[in-house]
């Protein structure tokens, strides 16, 4: 945050009127509203093979970055919302997504003082090893939830997946996380 | 809004995340413990979103078809000399079948056969992959006054596709054959032996529980059984398969990763349904 954006600090700073609020308030919504428009263009039928692996490890990728980067604009009701718009929309159990979110997001918090210091390579990794946690949690959910052991098969591939994806959503994101999602550009 | 002290604030916002998580954890019984309201609240975005999907599935299957015919190209030549021998290989099957058919209705006239009714169907488009991570299911486009009910069997121009599992105002969703928790009771063509086709997710169901003496044979031909009073009998479901390790699993007749147009048929069976189904239904019985 730039220093004239903090009310407590004297100094100068523009007029807060209804424009510039409604425009800050936009950018502070907007990681949360790209998530949810992610999921809704990864449903569509592209007919892509593994296309819902694909749908995971984007709407993980989103919430992970936003979490380390800007946790104030992906807070743990987002998260949650996200969460639940995709089980519904993928006819998963409904809380499973829920929680693997949640759990992506809480990690990300907390290691967020570490890795927004560290460069790029190291924030890989680590959602990497998020991702990786993430599946074998939603695949011991899923088989807890149906009563028998799935295919060990689509865990592995989405976990590799979402690491694939990951640094190419990081780009786009990283240049929308300094330029739309700032609120301190409105 | 309410003034809160910081530290009662910062207390209150180390707890969001805690309570979100048990929240998840609810949601999760909940979903388990009333199926019914899980299925609702899917089919209500199911069928905000089957309008828009409908509408994109259209360009984009244009673009599917734009792909696959610059790929055909390459193929054209060998393509060509394969289509024009299988041409010649139907020719004959089809003189042998219109044979077969007039011996048929020749035969059943002597025997006084009762034919059976020709089902209704309707034809409903796949606008999208409803299957996710762990299942294998389409989400068929309906319009708004759809006479489609749960149970109904969807069929491709060549064989079974699945049934209809979960049934919404404008779209419903198939559960496919190869997810694993399909399972068909099937009739081996030559041998008449029973067994059932039980989905695994892959691309090839695994057939199981035959009888002793009707092991299934490689590239015997595998259709539905009237048992249990799920499916007609007879309608084409695939081709028999063994694997490396021997195991019998059955290639589907039906292109399941490329579907684009079913046929729902209204058999009227009503042999095996979602139980909350049955419960819905009890009011419609007293009319």
């Amino acid at each position: 945050m730039p220093p004239w954006m903090d009310n407590r600090l004297p100094g100068i700073r523009p007029r807060q009127t209804v424009w510039r609020r409604l425009d800050g308030s936009a950018r502070r919504a907007f990681p949360i509203a790209m998530t949810l428009l992610v999921l809704l263009v990864t449903a569509a039928p592209f007919r892509l093979p593994g296309q819902a692996e694909l749908q995971n490890a984007a709407a993980l990728s989103c919430v992970f970055f936003w979490s380390v980067f800007r946790p104030g604009s992906m807070p743990p009701p987002g998260v949650f919302l996200i969460g639940l718009f995709a089980d519904l929309l993928n006819f998963a159990p409904p809380g499973v997504g829920v929680i693997s979110l949640l759990v992506a997001h809480g990690v990300a918090v907390k290691w967020r003082r570490y890795l927004t210091r560290q460069g790029f390579l190291v924030v890989w990794l680590a959602f990497a090893g998020v991702a990786a946690g993430l599946a074998a949690l939603q695949w011991v959910l899923i088989s807890t939830l149906t009563f028998r052991f799935l295919p060990l098969g689509p865990a592995l591939f989405q976990a590799a997946l979402a690491a694939g994806l990951y640094p190419m959503l990081a780009v786009l994101l990283a240049r929308a996380h300094r330029t739309i999602a700032e609120p301190a550009h409105a | 809004m309410i003034r809160l002290s910081v530290p009662l604030r910062q207390a209150l916002a180390k707890l969001t995340l805690p309570v979100f998580i048990v929240a998840s954890f609810g949601l999760m019984l909940l979903g388990k413990a009333d199926a019914l309201l899980a299925e609702r609240a899917r089919m209500v975005v199911a069928d905000a979103l089957a309008p828009i999907y409908a509408a994109l599935a259209e360009p984009l299957s244009v673009v599917h078809r734009g792909i696959e015919a610059a790929g055909n190209i390459t193929t054209l030549h060998d393509e060509n000399a394969r289509l024009r021998e299988e041409n010649d290989r139907l020719r004959r099957w089809q003189s042998v079948a219109l044979a077969l058919d007039a011996e048929n209705t020749a035969l059943k006239a002597q025997l006084r056969w009762i034919p059976a009714p020709a089902p209704s169907y309707v034809t409903a488009r796949v606008v999208a992959d409803a299957g996710g991570v762990y299942a294998r299911a389409v989400l068929l486009s309906l319009g708004p006054n759809h006479s489609v009910t749960k149970g109904q069997i969807a069929l491709d121009d060549r064989g079974l596709v699945g049934r209809v599992t979960e049934l919404g105002g404008r779209s419903a969703r198939v559960l496919l054959l190869t997810d694993m928790n399909s399972r068909v009771p099937v009739i081996l063509e030559n041998s008449r032996g029973r067994a059932i086709l039980a989905g695994t997710n892959g691309a090839r169901p695994r057939l199981m529980y035959w009888a002793e003496g009707t092991q299934p044979a490689e590239g015997e031909r595998v259709v539905t059984s009237a048992e249990a009073n799920t499916f007609p009998p007879g309608l084409p479901v695939g081709v028999v398969r063994y694997t490396a390790s021997n195991v019998p699993e059955v290639q589907p007749l039906a292109r399941l990763d490329r579907l684009e147009v079913v046929r729902l048929f209204d058999y009227g069976l009503k042999g095996v349904l979602p139980p909350e189904t049955s419960v819905a239904r009890i009011p419609e019985r007293r009319r």
